[in-house]
């Protein structure tokens, strides 16, 4: 397909991810307005014996849903944050999801912290920049940033940082995060 | 039963979305990424019905620009579907597409300090 040349506004993509239920909807709905997206994805070898089509052998698509957000930095400056598919059986979707990604915030909840090892290890892997942003559950215990990064084993320069994903400050505090390790991953690279 | 049957129920749910590209789950807005750029040329959309009412909603939103990811919240329809039909709307000349930035130049320094200070002024 041609392109049009690039007088168009310049769209930035951040990911969203870690285990099920451990408060991407909410992040991504704190700091921005949050819309539904539907896609018709094509079932793989993956998810053969995850999701049992017995009785429909002709299907061979299924439905995902996302959320994503917008933020609008200014005329022509947007950022779009898209939650992962939770599920491990979507991890086809994320090849396509994290191409071009500036990078990705990993949320962690404590009390299931190897729930998150799957996404940090493809963010390590791909080499996309993220960080861990552990949301802080009411009625989990605190623990300290340099306690989870020994958990997950983190390599020095990942930041990890507690958070409160239904607060939008800290939902502000985690995108910025993000995007400052972004711009000093850059950095390093250019030198 | 031998071998898969795309007849009826068989076929299960997925036909209907697909109705509208004409059962078509292929076509040049394969590879459109979620945040590529979609907008309207301006030049008018042939009269008969080459063009669905989806299509015509798609060029009506995509008039100021939009990203993939958003037209496809917008007309609430499976991202496959509407890769396609903004494939066939491309084919026409009725819409112009532009990549998002590429993984490689990177987004430059200036860029992603704007997007700083922007998060920071939230």
């Amino acid at each position: 397909m041609a392109f049009a040349p690039s007088d168009e506004p310049v769209a930035l993509k951040i990911l969203v991810a870690g285990g099920f239920g451990v408060g991407k909807t909410t992040l991504v709905g704190a700091i921005s307005e949050i819309r539904p997206l539907r896609t018709e994805e094509i079932l793989s070898d993956r998810s053969v014996g995850v999701d049992d089509i017995d009785g429909v052998e002709g299907k061979t698509t299924t439905t995902v849903a996302m959320d994503f957000g917008r933020i609008t930095i200014r005329e022509g400056l947007v950022v779009y944050l898209f939650g992962t598919p939770g599920q491990e059986r979507f991890w086809f979707m994320w090849d396509e999801l994290s191409y071009g990604a500036l990078g990705a915030v990993v949320l962690a909840d404590t009390r299931r912290l190897t729930d998150c090892f799957p996404s940090i290890d493809y963010f390590e892997q791909r080499g996309t920049p993220f960080i861990v942003a552990v949301n802080c559950f009411d009625g989990a215990d605190r623990h300290e940033p340099d306690d989870v990064r020994v958990a997950l084993d983190l390599d020095p320069e990942v930041p990890v940082l507690l958070c409160d994903v239904r607060r939008r400050a800290s939902a502000k505090v985690v995108l910025v995060t993000l995007v400052e390790h972004a711009l000093k991953t850059l950095t390093a690279a250019q030198r | 039963m031998t071998g898969p049957r795309w007849m009826d129920e068989e076929a299960g749910p997925v036909v209907r979305p697909f109705a509208l590209t004409g059962g078509r789950a292929r076509s040049s807005g394969d590879n459109l990424d979620l945040i590529a750029m979609v907008r309207s040329t301006g030049t008018p959309p042939p009269g008969d019905t080459t063009i669905g009412p989806e299509q015509r909603r798609i060029l009506e939103i995509a008039r100021s620009g939009a990203s993939v990811a958003d037209i496809a919240s917008d007309v609430d329809l499976p991202l496959g579907v509407v890769r396609v039909l903004i494939g066939d709307l491309h084919d026409q000349g009725l819409i112009v597409v532009r990549p998002p930035v590429k993984v490689a130049p990177q987004p430059s320094e200036r860029i992603l300090k704007e997007v700083i200070n922007g998060l920071r002024a939230l």
